[in-house]
Parts: C-alpha cells; structure tokens; sequence
C-alpha cells in the first residue's frame, strides 16, 4: 500500500461511504471521545495555550535549520554504531531497506506502527522479496489480516470496523473460536503475536521524533510493540521523515506531551522509548544492527513555501478529531493514508494535484482543525491556499464551480441578458425552493446542493428595490 | 556509514534558501517554557499525591512501604500475581533494601524460581523473561505527573524484563520521584551534554501495556504485561 488507497473518485467514495451507518457511528463517537479526552487533558494542564506555542516555535525552529539538526543526528547515530542512509524517493529508501534485509537473510519481519512506511509502501516491496512481514500494532495486524483493508485514521486505523468483523477475521486467519469481545480478541492476538516477535529476523519502526543531540530515536505506544520490535530480532530499521526530529531531550519532553494529550488525552502513553544506536557492549538483549532512514519523498519541495509549516505535523489526529466533514465521509473517503485535515493539506502536496485536488474542497473553512492543532498549523489557510493555487496558478477549479462560473459570466457580461435572468431567477427556482432555502438545486446548483442549501433568490430584485426606495416607497 | 547525506542536506538547505549549515549550533530562543512551571512549586509529599492520583488512572496498583516491610510487600505482592517464575535484574539496590534474603534464600526455598539477568549468559535472559509470571526491576527516575517509572538499560538491566513477563512491579525509591518528564529529559540531556554514553535503551513505562483499537474499548494488557504494581519505599 502506498499513499494513495483507492482509485475511486473523491465523490464517488463519498456517496459510497455515507451509506455506512456503522463507519459514521464509529467515527462519530471515536470523534467525540477523542475530543473530550483531548480537551479534558489540556484543561488539566492549565496553560495549554502556552504549550501549544512552544509547540509551535520548536518545529518552526527546527523546520528552519532542518540541515542542522539532521546533519547533527545522524553524526551521533554514526557514533553510536549505527548506519543512516538518506532517501530522497520512496524508492530509494525502499531499496535500501530490502538491501539490509537480504543481507541479513532476512525472511520475518516485525513492523511497529508507522505511518511512512506505509507512504513508501514498503510492505510490498518485502513481500515481493519473500518476506513475511507482519505489522504489530493491534489495529494495523487486523486490517493486514483483512487482505490489507486501509487504515481510515492516523491514530486508530481499524476505527471503521466493529468487532464482529474482526472475530470473522480471525475466526477466518488465526483459527480463533472464542467471542467478539474485545478482551478475547486482543488476547488472541497477543499469544500470535508474542511468537512473531520471538522468531522474527528484521524489526522496523518509525519515528515520532528523533533526538539530534544524542542520535537516539523516540517511540510512543500503548500496547508496548515498538519496545518488543527493537528489543528482539537482531536487526532494526528505523523510517523516518526528514522533519520528525528535535533538537535535545528537552523539546522531545515537550512534544511528547502535546502528542500524547492531543491524541489520546493521555499525559503520556504506556510506552515511550528512547533509543540510541544498536545494544551497547555487554547488553544482552536489543538489536545488534541498527538502521536508520531518513525519507524525503516530496518533503523538500514544501520547505520554503507557503506550505512549510504544514511540516510542523507531530501526526497526533487532533484535527482529524475534530473535522465535521471527516465525521461524515470517513478516512477512506479521502483516497489516501493521510485523511482529514491534515491529509487534504499534506496529501495534495506529497502526490500532487492529479490525484488529490478535491481534497482541498472536502472542508467546510471552519477552522476547528487549526484550533486543536497543538503546534498551531494553521490548517483551515493552507486549504484555502491549495484552493487559490488550483484555481489561479492551476486553472482546475473543480467542474461545477467552473460551469457556474462561466455561466455567470455570460450572464452578467451583457445588461439585456442580466436584467432579464436576475428578473426570472425567483420564478425559476421556484419550484426547488422551501422556507428561503434551496435544497435540492438543478445544473450547476446540483454540486452545491447535494451537500448544502443555497439561499432562495429574493423576490424583489436588488434594482427594482432601489429604485421603488428612492421614489421613497418600497419594502425596508 | 552514512549514505547521501551532503546531496540530501544540501537540497535541503537550498530549498530553505540558504547555504547549508553543519558548524553553527542555532540558537534556541524559546518565547515559551511553560514545562519550567508545571508541578514544580510541590514538595515530595505533594507530588506523592499527584503520583497516588495518576495510578489511579493508569490501572496500575500502588503500594506504599518502608525500608523494613519491603521484602514482605514484594512477597506478597508476587503471590497476589499468581507466584514465579520471576525474572529481576542484576542491580545493587535490591541488596541495598533489603531484598537479597527474599531473593536467595525466601523465594528458592518456597519453589519460586528467580532468575536475575546476567549479560554473560546472553539470550538465555531473554527465554527467561519471557517464561517469567512477573518481572521486577528498579526506577530510575519516577515522574510524578504521569504515573511513570523512567529505566536505563544496562549490562544487568536488560529491557526484556519490564516488556516480555506476564506481570511487572516497579520499586520506587520515593526519592526518585520527580514532578514530570522535563526533569527526566534534563537530566539525559544534561548527561549528553557532559560527553557520557547515555542507555541504548532509555523506557518511560506508564502502568501496563493497552490498546483501544478495537471499537475504542480500552483492553489492558496487549503486548506488554497485562498487569503492573508500584511499590514506593519510604527513603528521604
């Protein structure tokens, strides 16, 4: 799986996924429980506001002097031990990460959650080799056991399925027999897994943010996987972004704090590691080799643009959490592995306006993202922004606002033409008209109707009402 | 080795619109600290508190002892989980508090096999705290905001102890007990400033491992242990 799920068009995954009653449910309560403990956490702490802008100012900083700080890591990394090898494409990176694997020998690979691999589609790149390669994070196992069903959140990817499916899952590919719930599912899973990790060869993670002052990596998890996968098998990649790093131990403290809170409402999760190049001499456990990639794959482009600070991204799904549109449409609406918010800012940049340019549209402008974003990216802007780039520096508004427009334009363009539709419009939408409000337009309304009401055209022209009012008559 | 690092980062710094710099330390002029007044104005007996309240939270069972009654608290604390075997690291404070009789003598004469990590024997640590009902280790630093024991690995201190047995009890000396992460993180980065190697493998483990993947309900215990107890010993 790479960035891009579905081939599907936006509209079309959206007319399909609005008939999901139990996906909008999920998502719908998923949502609101997320938000609470988010806003709960951050009340807790008190200043928030404050939190949020050293957030803020810690990866604007550390966006403005990114060849520093990843010249700085990956010199300590160096030291430690361990190999770095910096991907501009996402084949690059994936030929180098089946390159270490073959040498190895490497036949199982552990994977802990990670959101670039599955950018890159490293999964298959494996797979093609041979390789086993099972993802660990409870959620992901189950949608890699669903023949690769795509994640449809950042944070909790199985959110669209209820646990009868997945006790069809695992009654089908693990030869469970127990119940639906989800104690006994995650147990199960936990029994197959623990045997994965014993005997697995390759052990790869991603990064929440990697440590330039001492070359280490930081994990977060509750389940405790990302632990177990750089604790076992012998050999440890690490995939990174280029923009997920921080300068010292201090803003990782920092970070780690508005992540776990905007994400889970948790003060921090069950496991945070930190970990700095392969086992030292002496240990007896933790990888004997380790890895790092550092993955561009369309990031350098955005540095230095109107767009920059969408890098700021620490991925925590705060302004998934809070999205109206997502809560309706869903994640897989979206096309990408990106959704939400931040994906329809981020997706259309990493794989361009060809595949994505609706998404930038799948926004209502009401700027809740911006105000969860814990380091401020001023989200509800930069789809606006995508917006005036498509329509002014593209040209490709999308259909239904180009035909309206030219529409207008014909009309307005000459008197005769203007006076006579702006005098028949009343009338004419009559009949789709209830209460002032149009919901159900025809032509080139239909787009915008379909998704909201249009105010009814007034009875009484602007003009005709000027000039009754001048006479110093008229409706006031 | 490093691979493609100078056409990578100078990429990088052109499209930032400048040279690449690799000499220069940025200076960092934060606006904001707000981590410096987070907690920081309470006593140990305050911030006791704040730790008693947390563990409530994180469904992590919290005992509070003195230097004698130690070794009974762990005793019994191990039973509660169902016995042995026990896997420990190798670390002077268990003899330090007092422990050594429980482990030496108490526990082999009661058929509770005890094993303590010892990197000379290599992997066999590891099918060892895999077997084992419960795990014991240390805190090194114990973070009073979040519920959370800091632990540095180590040659005696393998990771596999707190991550692969069944259950986990943490000691706490409550003189470890600090207001929050940022004390922690100042500390290591105070160490990697001084030029010292800091722990391959630095775990900030809150309570047991869980999951809320499946329809949002929280399961506790899915890949790390399913169960977690802080004994906090009196020591100031």
């Amino acid at each position: 799986m790479a960035m891009k799920i579905g081939e599907g068009k936006f509209k079309d995954n959206v007319n399909k996924n609005l008939e999901d009653t139990f996906m909008r449910g999920a998502v719908a309560g998923a949502q609101e429980r997320l938000r609470t403990r988010r806003l709960d956490a951050a009340e807790e702490l008190g200043n928030w506001e404050e939190w949020r802008s050293h957030g803020e100012e810690i990866r604007k900083h550390v966006l403005d002097n990114l060849d520093y700080y990843l010249h700085e890591l990956t010199e300590n990394v160096q030291k430690r031990g361990g190999h770095v090898f910096f991907a501009e494409t996402a084949d690059e990176a994936n030929a180098y990460v089946r390159e270490v694997v073959n040498a190895k020998n490497g036949k199982k690979v552990v994977k802990a959650k990670s959101m670039v691999t599955e950018e890159i589609g490293l999964n298959q790149i494996l797979e093609d080799e041979g390789c086993e390669v099972i993802e660990t994070d409870l959620g992901e196992y189950i949608l890699q056991l669903d023949e690769h069903d795509p994640p449809s959140h950042i944070v909790t990817p199985a959110l669209h399925k209820n646990k009868e499916q997945i006790r069809d899952v695992f009654t089908e590919k693990l030869e469970y027999k127990l119940t639906s719930k989800p104690e006994e599912l995650a147990l199960h899973a936990r029994k197959k897994l623990r045997q994965e990790f014993l005997t697995a060869d390759i052990g790869i993670t991603g990064c929440n943010f990697a440590i330039a002052e001492s070359g280490s990596v930081g994990l977060v998890t509750n389940e405790g996987n990302a632990g177990l996968v750089s604790d076992l098998p012998k050999t440890q990649i690490t995939v990174m972004g280029m923009e997920r790093i921080v300068p010292t131990f201090e803003e990782f403290d920092v970070l780690v704090s508005l992540l776990t809170r905007s994400a889970v409402g948790q003060k921090l999760t069950s496991y945070i590691t930190a970990l700095s190049g392969p086992r030292e001499e002496g240990d007896a456990d933790g990888p004997e080799e380790f890895h790092l990639v550092i993955v561009d794959n369309g990031r350098s482009k955005i540095l230095g643009t109107e767009f920059q600070s969408v890098l700021q991204c620490i991925r925590c799904a705060a302004c998934i959490n809070v999205c109206p549109v997502y809560r309706h449409i869903g994640g897989h609406s979206y096309n990408s592995i990106y959704p939400g918010p931040i994906g329809a800012v981020l997706t259309p940049l990493l794989g361009g306006y060809d595949d994505f340019k609706d998404l930038p549209y799948a926004s209502t402008l009401c700027a809740a993202c911006t105000d969860a974003c814990p380091v401020k990216i001023p989200l509800h802007e930069l789809l606006h922004k995508h917006r005036q780039v498509i329509v002014e520096r593209e040209g490709r508004a999308p259909i239904s606002e180009k035909l309206a427009m030219k529409a207008f334009g014909l009309g307005a363009a000459s008197n005769p033409m203007y006076a006579a539709g702006s005098k028949m419009a009343s009338a004419m939408m009559k009949p789709f008209t209830k209460n002032d409000r149009i919901s159900n337009g025809p032509g080139p309304l239909k787009a915008w109707t379909e998704i909201r009401e249009f105010p009814a055209p007034n009875k009484e022209r602007f003009r005709d009402w000027f000039k009754e009012h001048e006479k110093g008559g008229g409706n006031q | 080795m490093i691979h493609n690092r100078d056409s990578f980062l100078n990429n990088v710094a052109a499209q930032l619109g400048r040279s690449r710099n690799t000499s220069v330390k940025p200076e960092r002029n934060w606006q904001f600290r707000p981590q410096d007044k987070t907690l920081t104005d309470k006593t140990p007996d305050e911030l006791m508190t704040v730790f008693r309240d947390q563990c409530q939270l994180i469904h992590t069972e919290l005992i509070e002892t003195n230097g004698s009654k130690l070794a009974d608290v762990l005793e019994a604390t191990v039973n509660l989980y169902g016995g042995g075997p026990v896997s420990i690291w190798q670390d002077p404070r268990f003899i330090e508090f007092g422990l050594d009789g429980l482990i030496n003598e108490a526990w082999p004469a009661r058929n509770i096999e005890v094993n303590e990590w010892n990197a000379a024997r290599g992997k066999k640590n590891v099918a060892e705290a895999e077997r084992a009902n419960v795990g014991i280790t240390f805190s090194d630093i114990t973070l009073a905001e979040s519920g959370t024991v800091v632990l540095f690995s180590g040659a005696g201190k393998g990771r596999s102890i707190s991550l692969l047995p069944h259950k986990y009890i943490a000691i706490i000396p409550k003189s470890t007990i600090v207001p929050r992460m940022t004390q922690a993180a100042q500390e290591i980065s105070r160490r990697v400033q001084a030029g010292e190697t800091i722990p391959s493998c630095i775990n900030f483990i809150t309570g047991p491992s869980n999951s809320a993947d499946i329809e949002m309900n929280l399961v506790v215990g899915v890949h790390g242990p399913v169960k977690a107890a802080y004994i906090v010993i009196e020591d100031m």
